[in-house]
């Protein structure tokens, strides 16, 4: 969209983008449903994710009551547990964090950290979001199908997910099929967006090693999701076929109870490269958004310049490269060439090399800065306790010999739960605590606020620390019931029990989050523009919350980068990024 | 304030909860000791960084906390500091991966007078198979699968007429020889998994799959299935019995060839029809 007025080709270009070259909405429904403003549709985004992620822990307590009191809850039966399974993990990775992280923290803060006005194709991340609604709404549709949504577990291996001893194989595995596929055609579309805008819409003076720390996760998990979606997507569309037109791309010659199937030749080993070539890019592609907002929300809250920007940079970009050449540490007993052990192991472990780099960083950060407990920066230390001690698990499970006594245990779940589950989950609520004076213009209660970190992150240890011991004992996970096995003693069920009664309070407490939440946005404390005196650019927008256009008549102009927190001689404890430069200022 | 406490007493807390744990790995029965090792080795060095960040955390935030009138220092990098630490991390990951890349060296390299057995996963039950007098087991494929062929034996391979057929789901070996265990599927993955052991492996249809152990201690262990295969997953499960060489040899004759079950099955049938 452009105007015949604004000189085109012209360089350098005006500071002054004149804001004609957005459309502005004129009704209610272009406003706020049909709307093409990155906030608005941050917010769709947002919202639907985190409602089927309310869905997805309500799935988590069916799970966690039939592992503590097995067959005592009539409704859950074998189908309903492997549904509940299933249908929690990908809701969890992809339509709740993928999402969450992606569309809405991306679509909110990607324009305004960078100085532009919105989007790049603001149409086409409208587009963005109602894909990802239709797919959301295929998925939950399942549950209202014969035979209910499929119990595949998130991995929908084949041939079982697409056989009749899987729940859901009649229209649940296709269902969700579908709706990946969707998902995916969704997300391209916003990918592109965040991608194009980070790299074509910053405004003068934001150059990329200006950038908040934020945009760097994001961006660089948008390009990773952008290579390794379409893996999934493959994926997808061949199982689809295999599934309803009897295909053989993934399904070999095999006799299913009693009865010889006409499939021939295919391999189910195949898709589980395609499945992991996205599913671990994934991991990341969820963890690179949380390590850049965790770093914005150490830094302003210890009032401290993040340690070591540069390093945290390439850190990022080094842990995406190598994230896309580690997916065979999932696959290390499946079958698979032994040989791919060796090569697949060092390329896992080399990660834990930049990733603790960004661990130290963190924590150094807090040398010798002006630590305020507000409640984004407790989250953000429960993300470091939380990550640190999944990170370390992931060095046992990585490192292949190790990984084969313990893979299949619930010490992998109780690894990426804590990992890519919890803390993730952390930096989603410091997140909100901190932008939500930006988003809404009002504050959220630090009381509640401090009470639900306090239950989520003792809470959250509490249940996935003990949970690794369990694995180390052998019991496996994807059991419905462990019934009478032998080396399981009965501690093992009291510990269970246990874990399940600080899951379901644990869960019940969010209620707090949500109480806050909607409370806050009519009796919150008035925030202004800048409630925690923050550098960075999003804060210094003319009016809270911003406009359409963010910026009113002038786009900001650069002059630091967004961690100029207590630089000597300056007045404040924090120079703006689009104030003017101080007399000797040396900030990068 | 409190998070420092509430960090320390984490840190804490997880060791006590280390040390006093009764939930540890199973009795190990196998040869497989050195994957116990590098595991401890992993826990030492993990454990040791875990520890050393979180307690370094925990002193920020008390020393550093903010007090009225505190200024947080400028310092935007330490590139000694960094590549200090990028170095330590590096020799840390290098002492996990080195030991256990040999490990697993020894893991892939089946020793050649390994005794050779097959294991078949189907949904949700384990059949055994092991090599007649000629010590090879025939071939087999799933569109010989049929009511007396349950296996899918070729029935025309010479080979795989003395295989023995074990369809008890009750695995018999003699301890102290090493074992390689061919894995077979005929319909969903599966995977072999016996705690005691240490060693897993999925069971792949369309392919043959294998891992090898020593079993070296007598006694009766479960085989449970460790890739999930359907709602009767948690139901599949298998007896792996560690016997001395003798008392294998005495089960390992009462077994029925393939060749004898054929028999039997096509003589029950006759008599069958004929009634």
């Amino acid at each position: 969209m452009t105007d015949a007025s604004v000189p085109q080709n012209v360089a350098p270009p005006p500071a002054e983008v004149p804001d004609v070259d957005l459309y502005h909405a004129h009704s209610w429904i272009t406003k706020y449903v049909f709307s093409q403003d990155a906030k608005v549709i941050a917010i769709q985004y947002a919202g639907t994710a985190i409602t089927v992620g309310i869905l997805a822990l309500v799935l988590s307590w069916v799970i966690r009551l039939q592992l503590a009191f097995p067959g005592a809850i009539p409704f859950i039966d074998a189908n309903v547990y492997y549904q509940s399974v299933t249908m929690h993990g990908m809701i969890m990775v992809v339509y709740m964090l993928t999402a969450i992280f992606l569309g809405g923290f991306g679509n909110y803060l990607i324009p305004l950290m960078v100085g532009a006005r919105d989007m790049v194709f603001p149409y086409v991340n409208m587009l963005s979001y109602w894909v990802y609604l239709i797919a959301t709404l295929v998925l939950v549709s399942s549950y209202f199908f014969p035979g209910g949504p499929t119990g595949a577990g998130w991995t929908l291996y084949p041939p079982q997910s697409i056989l009749t001893g899987t729940p859901g194989h009649e229209y649940g595995i296709i269902l969700m099929l579908v709706s990946l596929i969707l998902f995916i055609v969704g997300f391209t579309m916003g990918g592109l967006n965040y991608v194009v805008t980070v790299l074509q819409a910053r405004t003068r003076g934001m150059t990329l090693m200006r950038m908040p720390l934020t945009v760097w996760g994001i961006f660089s998990a948008a390009v990773m999701a952008l290579l390794a979606f379409p893996g999934l997507f493959v994926a997808c569309v061949m199982l689809l076929l295999d599934r309803t037109l009897g295909t053989s791309f993934f399904m070999p010659s095999l006799v299913e109870l009693g009865e010889r199937k006409d499939y021939v030749g295919g391999s189910p080993i195949l898709f589980q490269h395609l499945f992991w070539f996205f599913g671990h890019p994934e991991v990341y592609i969820v963890a690179l958004p949380a390590f850049g907002i965790v770093s914005d929300l150490i830094s302003v809250h210890a009032r401290k310049n993040i340690f070591g920007y540069r390093m945290m940079v390439w850190a990022i970009i080094a842990i995406g490269v190598l994230s896309m050449v580690v997916w065979g540490h999932h696959m290390y007993i499946s079958g698979m060439d032994p040989w791919f052990g060796f090569f697949f192991a060092v390329t896992t472990l080399a990660i834990a090399v930049p990733t603790a780099l960004k661990v130290y960083n963190w924590v150094l950060t807090l040398w010798h800065a002006d630590i305020h407990f507000t409640t984004p920066m407790l989250f953000a230390l429960g993300f470091l306790v939380t990550f640190v001690n999944g990170g370390i698990t992931g060095l046992y499970l990585g490192n292949v010999i190790v990984d084969v006594p313990l893979s299949a245990t619930l010490f992998v779940v109780a690894h990426f739960h804590m990992v890519m589950g919890i803390a993730p989950v952390l930096v989603i609520f410091g997140a909100i605590y901190h932008w939500y004076p930006k988003i809404t213009g009002r504050m959220m209660d630090e009381r509640l606020g401090k009470i639900h970190f306090w239950i989520t992150f003792l809470g959250a240890y509490a249940i996935f620390f003990p949970m690794h011991y369990l694995g180390v004992l052998g019991m496996p996970r994807r059991f419905y019931e462990m019934g009478e096995t032998a080396f399981v003693p009965a501690s093992a069920a009291t510990l269970n029990i246990v874990i399940t009664v600080i899951a379901l309070a644990v869960g019940f407490a969010q209620s707090i989050f949500f109480y806050n939440l909607f409370k806050s946005l009519k009796y919150g404390a008035p925030a202004g523009g800048n409630p925690w005196r923050a550098a960075s650019l999003e804060w210094q927008t003319p009016e809270t919350p911003p406009g359409h256009g963010n910026w009113g008549k002038h786009l900001p102009v650069v002059y630091r980068w967004p961690y100029a927190y207590s630089v000597p001689g300056a007045p404040e404890d924090y120079l703006p990024q689009n104030a003017p430069p101080v007399r000797g200022e040396r900030s990068p | 304030m409190s998070i420092a406490i509430a960090m320390v007493l984490v840190v804490a807390g997880s060791i006590l909860f280390h040390v006093l744990s009764p939930w540890r790995a199973t009795p190990i029965a196998s040869n497989w000791g050195f994957i116990d090792d590098t595991m401890g080795l992993t826990f030492l060095v993990t454990g040791a960084g875990f520890v050393a960040v979180i307690l370094f955390m925990a002193y920020c935030l008390y020393r550093f906390r903010h007090v009225p009138g505190r200024r947080a220092a400028y310092e935007p990098e330490n590139q000694k500091l960094e590549a200090w630490l990028g170095i330590v991390t590096t020799i840390a990951v290098i002492i996990l991966l080195a030991p256990g890349l040999l490990v697993w060296g020894q893991f892939i390299t089946v020793p050649k007078d390994a005794m050779v057995i097959e294991a078949v996963g189907v949904q949700w039950s384990w059949s055994f198979r092991l090599p007649g007098a000629d010590n090879q087991l025939g071939s087999s494929d799933v569109r010989y699968i049929d009511t007396t062929n349950s296996m899918g034996l070729s029935p025309a391979d010479p080979k795989g007429q003395d295989d023995l057929l074990i369809a008890s789901s009750e695995l018999h070996l003699p301890i102290g020889k090493p074992v390689k265990v061919l894995l077979r599927s005929i319909d969903v993955l599966h995977d072999f998994y016996v705690p005691e052991i240490r060693a897993k492996m999925d069971l792949v249809p369309g392919v043959v799959t294998y891992f090898w152990f020593t079993p070296t201690k007598i006694g009766e262990y479960e085989i449970l299935c460790a890739a999930y295969c359907g709602t009767g997953h948690p139901q599949m499960r298998g007896k792996m019995v560690i016997e001395s060489e003798a008392d294998f040899e005495t089960w390992r004759t009462a077994q029925q060839t393939f060749e004898q079950s054929r028999k039997s099955d096509a003589s029950r049938d006759k008599r069958a029809s004929a009634q």
